[in-house]
C-alpha cells in the first residue's frame, strides 16, 4: 500500500468516526469534538502562514476573535447562523488584510513583534470598546440560530448534536480546501518563498503581495474558527483576543509538526485530548503541556506527525516516496 | 549589436566605502561578458544595483532603452533581467523539478493560482522537464534539491536562472566552491545556454582560464570603478590591468 492511499484510508476513517461519533458519544465528547475542529480549522490557517510561508505569527487571537464578535453580534440581531459565519469571516479577513499589508513589510521576528503588538492592539478593543463588545462581561445569551439565511425557515440547530455536524462539515471543507491550495502553483510558490525569498523575487513575483495573500488566508481561517465559537459556547469574552489563545495555533501545530499537512490537525486533537488527560489531576496542565511541546522540540523536530510518518514508511515500504506537505 | 543595457553614473556608498563609484556601461545583445576585479572592487554591489537589490545613490539603469532604475525587483524579472548569487540559493526542500517549475510558472504568471493542482500545469511541467534534461539532472526529478551534490546544486541554480527566460542573466561567481571538473561542467552549461538560448551572460568569475575562454568582452573593475573593458586579448595586455589584478598569474 502507498503512503498517498494509506494516508486516503485514514481520513476516510477519520471523518467516518467523526460522522457516527453523536450516535455513540455523550455530550461531553461532542463537545470535545468541536473544540479539536476548532482548533484545527485555527491552526491550519497558522500553519499556511508559519510552515508553508516561514512566517511566524503571534497574533492570530485577533482575527480569531474578530470572526467570533462579529458572529455573536449579528447572531444577538438576526438569527441566521450563515450570515454569522460569513460575516464573522468577512470582517476577519478584511482585517487581516489591513493589518498584514503593514506586517508583511517585515519578516522574522519584527514581522512575529508586529503581529504581537496588532494582537494586543485588537484585545484592548475587545476589552474597552464597551457598547459594542460588551467590555469584559463580553457577549452572552447568544442564541444558536438555524441554520439558513434570514426570512427563509432552516434546520434548527439547537441540540448541539446538529450544530456538531455543522461545525463538523465547516472544519471537513476548510482541510479540503486548504490541502487543494498547498498543493497548487500558489502553495509551491509560497514554499520558495519561505526557503528563499530572494531566489523567488528573481523569478519575477511579487513577494510581499504573496506573503500577504497568505497572511489574509490565514486570517480568514482564524476568523472562521472564531466564528463557530459563539453558537457552541453562547457566550464571546476578551480572553479569546489575547495573546495568550494566540499560542493555542502555535502549540497545536508545534505538536503535531509544522512540515507535515496534518500537523496542526493532529496536534489540535493531541492539544485538547493532553488538556483533557491533565486537567484531572492538576489545574497547572499547562506546565505538562509547555513540557511535552519542548521535549518534541528538542527530540522531534517534525513533531509527532514526523514521528507517525517515519513509522509509517517504515510499516508501509522501505521507500515510500517523498513525504507530504512542507519540506 | 543592439544595446541591452546601460549603466551610467551608477554609484553606492556604504559610509566611507565607495563600493560601486560612478560606473558607465554599455551591454549589447548576446556579447557574453565577464566582470573581474579583485575582492571588493565593487562587482557583487554593481550586480544588486543594476538587478535592484539595492537602491542605488545616484546614476541610472536601462534595460532596453527604458530606465529600470527604481523598479522593484519582480517588475525587472518581468523585463527580461535576472540572476543567481555567489551564495547557493536554490529551493532545498523542494524536489529538483518543483525547483524548476517556480521560475516557469512565474514566467507564465500562474503562480498565484491557488486551487489548480501542479500536476495539471502541464505546459510548465513539461518546460521544466525539458530543462531538467538540458541540465543533466534528469535522473533527480523527484528528489529534493538539497540532496544532490554541491555542484548539481550549482547547475540546477543556473538552471533556475535560465528557466525565466531572461534576454540578460548576470552570474555571480556560478563555480565557487566547485572542483576543477565540477567548474568545468558548468562553464559548459554556460556556453551552451548561451548559444542555445536568447539569453546574454554577464560572469564574474576569478578563474581567470574560463574567464579568457568563455568570454567575448571583459570588464575590470577595481576600488568601486571600471578599470578597463574590451576584447580578452586587449585587456591580457593592458598594463594596468596586469598590475593591478592579473599580475603573476599570467606571467606564469
Amino acid at each position: 500500500m502507498s503512503a498517498t492511499r494509506l494516508e486516503a484510508w485514514l481520513c476516510g476513517a477519520a471523518a467516518l468516526a467523526l460522522v457516527l461519533l453523536p450516535l455513540v458519544a455523550g455530550r461531553y465528547p461532542i463537545y470535545l469534538a468541536m473544540q479539536i475542529l476548532i482548533l484545527a480549522v485555527f491552526a491550519l490557517g497558522f500553519n499556511l502562514l508559519f510552515g508553508y510561508t516561514g512566517l511566524l505569527s503571534f497574533g492570530q487571537a485577533g482575527f480569531f476573535a474578530v470572526g467570533a464578535y462579529v458572529c455573536a453580534l449579528i447572531l444577538l440581531r438576526v438569527p441566521s447562523l450563515l450570515l454569522g459565519l460569513v460575516g464573522g469571516v468577512a470582517a476577519a479577513g478584511v482585517t487581516a488584510l489591513v493589518l498584514g499589508a503593514l506586517s508583511v513589510r517585515h519578516t522574522r521576528i519584527y514581522f512575529s513583534m508586529l503581529t504581537l503588538a496588532f494582537g494586543m492592539m485588537l484585545y484592548s478593543i475587545a476589552l474597552r470598546w464597551r457598547d459594542v463588545t460588551g467590555g469584559d462581561d463580553g457577549l452572552v445569551g447568544i442564541p444558536r440560530a438555524p441554520l439558513g439565511p434570514p426570512g427563509i425557515p432552516g434546520p434548527s440547530l439547537a441540540t448541539i448534536e446538529r450544530y456538531y455536524y455543522v461545525v463538523l462539515v465547516v472544519a471537513l471543507v476548510a482541510v479540503v480546501v486548504m490541502r487543494r491550495l498547498v498543493r497548487s502553483p500558489l502553495g509551491l510558490t509560497l514554499q520558495g518563498i519561505r526557503d528563499s525569498e530572494s531566489r523567488v523575487a528573481f523569478t519575477g513575483v511579487p513577494v510581499r503581495v504573496y506573503r500577504l495573500a497568505a497572511f489574509t488566508i490565514a486570517g480568514v481561517y482564524a476568523g472562521l474558527a472564531g466564528a463557530l465559537l459563539p453558537a457552541l459556547e453562547n457566550t464571546v469574552t476578551p480572553p479569546i483576543a489575547h495573546w495568550s489563545t494566540s499560542a493555542d495555533p502555535v502549540l497545536a501545530t508545534l505538536l503535531g509538526g509544522i512540515r507535515a499537512f496534518w500537523g496542526p490537525v493532529l496536534g489540535a486533537f493531541l492539544f485538547f485530548v493532553i488538556k483533557d488527560i491533565i486537567v484531572r489531576y492538576t489545574e497547572y496542565w499547562l506546565i505538562w503541556l509547555g513540557a511535552i511541546v519542548v521535549v518534541l522540540v528538542l527530540g522531534f523536530r517534525g513533531g509527532v506527525g514526523a514521528m507517525l510518518g517515519t513509522l509509517l514508511g517504515r510499516l508501509t515500504q522501505p521507500a515510500s516516496g517523498r513525504a507530504e506537505g512542507p519540506r | 549589436m543592439p544595446e541591452l543595457l546601460r549603466v551610467e553614473g551608477l554609484a553606492k556608498h556604504f559610509g566611507a566605502l565607495r563600493a560601486v563609484d560612478g560606473v558607465d556601461l554599455v551591454l549589447p545583445e548576446g556579447r557574453r561578458t565577464a566582470l573581474i576585479g579583485p575582492n571588493g572592487a565593487g562587482k557583487t554591489t554593481l550586480i544588486n544595483l543594476v538587478t535592484g537589490g539595492l537602491p542605488p545613490d545616484a546614476g541610472r539603469v536601462f534595460l532596453r532603452g527604458a530606465e529600470i532604475t527604481r523598479l522593484p525587483v519582480h517588475r525587472r524579472v518581468r523585463l527580461g533581467l535576472t540572476r543567481s548569487f555567489q551564495i547557493m540559493n536554490i529551493f532545498p526542500r523542494a524536489t529538483t523539478l518543483e525547483n524548476l517549475l517556480i521560475p516557469v510558472l512565474a514566467r507564465l504568471r500562474r503562480t498565484h493560482r491557488p486551487w489548480a493542482g501542479l500536476g495539471t500545469e502541464r505546459a510548465a511541467v513539461a518546460e521544466a522537464e525539458a530543462l531538467l534534461v538540458e541540465l543533466g539532472l534528469a535522473g533527480f526529478r523527484d528528489l529534493p534539491a538539497a540532496a544532490l551534490s554541491h555542484g548539481d546544486q550549482r547547475l540546477l541554480e543556473l538552471g533556475i536562472a535560465v528557466a525565466s527566460q531572461p534576454a540578460l542573466c548576470f552570474l555571480d561567481e556560478p563555480s565557487a566552491g566547485l572542483n576543477p571538473i565540477e567548474r568545468g561542467t558548468v562553464m559548459e552549461l554556460i556556453r551552451r545556454l548561451s548559444e542555445s538560448r536568447r539569453t546574454t551572460f554577464v560572469i564574474v568569475e576569478h578563474d581567470m582560464d574560463v574567464v579568457f575562454s568563455l568570454a567575448d568582452w571583459i570588464v575590470v573593475m577595481n576600488r568601486g570603478r571600471v578599470l578597463a573593458e574590451g576584447p580578452p586579448a586587449e585587456i591580457r595586455a593592458h598594463p594596468e590591468v596586469r598590475e593591478t589584478y592579473l599580475g603573476e598569474e599570467l606571467e606564469a
